[in-house]
């Protein structure tokens, strides 16, 4: 269930952030439709990585306002957190723990209902059904990724803030994680993604931001995000006559 | 309640498996408790005419310091792969991540204490398990994990952890530790002057307040 | 929706004194405090009597007891601050809570100290495990873990944050110790007796020393309190302009 203003999957005004002496964000303004798939860029330091933790609620801002899901993140940032999934720089797995029992963790402090069937078709959906017994520890870096990610879209959120995702793996697994976002955003979530990787980024976005100076700049002269959001999520979504609006709606509440 | 209480079960479930699965901490802890016994055996040169008097502060300098190195543990561990940050990021309430943690603390702490127990006092010859032994075992340790649970979540993020936690915790559980030492000195037969009516309430005292505050604190520390 | 504040995008001079520093004030304390310790000194020593069962050293007691005082005064200072801080995230909390702490050490080192200048001559041990001394000992390893803690945190704000929680669950644990220890000294007792203790009676004579030197201390600890906090705030004002200085595209060094 998504708040009261949820006419934007993600709302942030004037946010600003600093980490000790060091001001990281100022002054940025962001809006995130739904459905829409936001990518964002820029060289290390300039805040990419703190923007998303400030909008999964593991920091907290100086100033400024974020509204994700329709949720204030000051009033109700637990609503936020079961709204949306989290793929970090740490995996947040447990090692000596199985895949299964790890998801039935999260899955347990999650409420997710069902659990046991939600569990096989997450585990399917990133292809490791058959390695769903064995320990995390054995796993390469490119399964626990799969497996984090299964961890993130378990208990069915609205949004998904991915952090350099793709980093470390092999052709296959990208594959897998490309197929997955464009379903979830067919389906009307949304997903705010960094990366380094700006071919990757520009060729699987519907959006690119960029940022420096403490801001989200769009490139391509475009008037700052609403306008430009939500054209290019139209033109993604009018390409694709399957996926109504009505029906993304219904998905999300 | 039961809802309340779920994921406090569900955390302290998920670390009694990692236990099982790894056993890095109770082993190894218990090991170090044994050793702390030891090495106080001969440090202060503890004969049966002397026991009455140190009994039950080694056992107790014994379970604190055992106690301290579990919980660190814990939380280093809790760090590393960012399980910790997982369950933050769950929409479970930070009060309630913390008593999970406090209990798992507990737990794993009582375990230590259960086993080392007899092994000291067949090596410092006491004898006389009773009530009131396992009563103030139960609440100091209460006291031990709360204010040890909250203190080790501000060490592991600081640059010199293992100290961070003993300089942070013993002087803030000295009463306890007075408390404990005293309460099982009457209830091994040692003891005499104030009874346990009055240590065994300071203890819970002690853990009523710590209890109330430590989770108000805790949100503070784990945010960013 | 609620109105937020807004972030500050452009460079507004910092005031020319900030909420804590009282410019001349600072100066008019140092001098009054040191005319009145003058006077203390001369109070002491000369006009106290002396104390018939212990003697001159007793006269230590005059520093020992408004200094630990002043200590435990700091303390709550600190504990102020730190609450102020959790809940507003405003740094002038932390600015009172973390001066207050760095001053507070200073009288409770010097409150012990004259502890162990007490003992040994009277008693001929360094130390008296007697319920204030010991209470006053446990505050002096709250304070030094809070400093601790500040220098050890990853960041600026997490060490405030960190210490502030010390500084509140230090400061409800210090009773809770005290009676602890008193309990424990009445299974345990000793012969020997604290710089807290008299012989019977206080001396009104001895009485109106104390008090005066009380004075004496409440003034020298105020005037410290107020210099690091304006000390703090020139700190703060620095941080200030190099924030600006970076939102506006320059690189100032790097702060040690």
């Amino acid at each position: 269930m998504v708040g009261r203003n949820a006419e934007v999957a993600i709302r942030v005004e004037g946010l600003q952030k600093s980490f000790g002496d060091e001001p990281v964000l100022w002054d940025l303004d962001l809006e995130v439709q739904w459905g829409e798939f936001l990518v964002l860029l820029g060289a290390n330091g300039t805040g990419k990585t703190t923007l998303l933790r400030l909008m999964s609620t593991q920091a907290r801002p100086e100033a400024g306002q974020i509204l994700v899901a329709g949720y204030d993140l000051k009033r109700q940032p637990r609503a936020i957190r079961r709204n949306i999934g989290v793929v970090g720089h740490l995996s947040y797995l447990y090692e000596d723990l199985t895949c299964r029992e790890n998801l039935e963790f999260y899955g347990r402090l999650y409420e997710v209902k069902e659990l046991s069937r939600q569990l096989e078709m997450v585990l399917d959906r990133v292809g490791l059904t058959q390695r769903a017994h064995q320990r995390v520890r054995t796993l390469s870096h490119g399964m626990r990724q799969r497996l984090a990610l299964a961890r993130a879209i378990l208990h069915q959120p609205s949004i998904l803030l991915l952090d350099e995702p793709e980093g470390g793996l092999d052709r296959q697994s990208v594959a897998m994680l490309r197929q997955l976002t464009a379903e979830w955003t067919a389906d009307g979530g949304s997903i705010v993604m960094t990366t380094h990787n700006e071919e990757l980024g520009r060729s699987w976005a519907h959006r690119v931001g960029v940022l420096s100076q403490g801001r989200v700049h769009f490139p391509q002269g475009s008037p700052g995000g609403k306008e430009a959001g939500r054209h290019a999520v139209a033109a993604a979504h009018s390409s694709n006559a399957q996926h109504l609006p009505a029906k993304a709606a219904s998905q999300i509440v | 309640m039961s809802s309340a209480l779920r994921p406090l079960l569900v955390m302290v479930w998920k670390d009694i498996l990692l236990e099982v699965r790894s056993k890095d901490i109770i082993i190894s802890v218990l090991v170090f408790g044994f050793l702390v016994a030891v090495v106080f055996n001969f440090a202060l040169n503890v004969s049966p005419q002397r026991v009455s008097e140190l009994a039950a502060g080694i056992l107790w300098v014994a379970f604190a310091f055992a106690g301290t190195l579990a919980m660190n543990r814990t939380f280093v561990k809790e760090k590393e792969q960012g399980g910790l940050e997982g369950l933050l990021l769950s929409p479970v309430s930070r009060d309630a991540v913390f008593l999970g943690k406090v209990l798992v603390s507990f737990l794993f702490m009582l375990i230590i204490e259960g086993l080392l127990l007899p092994v000291f006092a067949a090596m410092l010859g006491f004898s006389g398990i009773s009530w009131a032994l396992i009563l103030t075992i139960l609440l100091a340790t209460l006291g031990f994990a709360t204010v040890g649970t909250l203190f080790s979540a501000i060490a592991v993020q600081t640059r010199s952890r293992e100290i961070m936690l003993p300089i942070l915790f013993f002087p803030i559980i000295l009463p306890v530790l007075i408390g404990a030492v005293e309460a099982s000195n009457i209830a091994l037969g040692y003891g005499s002057g104030i009874g346990l009516d009055r240590w065994l309430p300071l203890i819970g005292v002690f853990d009523v307040l710590f209890l109330v505050i430590c989770p108000w604190v805790f949100s503070f520390v784990v945010e960013e | 929706m609620a109105n937020y504040p807004r972030a500050e995008s452009s460079f507004q001079p910092m005031p020319a004194t900030g909420m804590w520093s009282l410019a001349s004030w600072p100066g008019y304390l140092a001098i009054i405090g040191l005319i009145l310790m003058l006077v203390d000194v001369y109070l002491i020593f000369l006009v106290a009597p002396t104390d018939s069962v212990l003697g001159h050293v007793q006269r230590v007691f005059y520093f020992h007891v408004p200094m630990a005082i002043m200590s435990f005064l700091s303390f709550f200072l600190v504990l102020i601050g730190s609450v102020g801080y959790l809940i507003t995230r405003k740094d002038r909390w932390d600015g009172l809570a973390h001066a207050a702490a760095e001053v507070g050490v200073v009288f409770v080192t010097l409150a012990l100290i004259t502890g162990i200048i007490w003992a040994r001559p009277v008693w001929g041990t360094w130390w008296t495990w007697e319920p204030r001394l010991t209470t006053t000992l446990i505050l002096w390893l709250i304070y030094v873990a809070y400093l601790m803690l500040r220098s050890y945190a990853p960041s600026r704000s997490q060490g405030a944050v960190y210490s502030a929680v010390v500084g509140i669950v230090g400061f409800v644990d210090v009773p809770i110790v005290y009676y602890s220890v008193v309990w424990w000294r009445s299974i345990h007792p000793s012969p020997v007796v604290g710089p807290f203790a008299q012989s019977g009676a206080l001396d009104p004579t001895m009485l109106l020393v104390l008090l005066f030197s009380f004075l004496t201390f409440l003034v020298l600890f105020a005037y410290l309190l107020l210099e690091r906090l304006a000390l703090r705030d020139a700190e703060d004002r620095v941080r200030g302009l190099r924030f600006a200085l970076r939102r506006a595209g320059y690189n100032p060094g790097a702060p040690d």
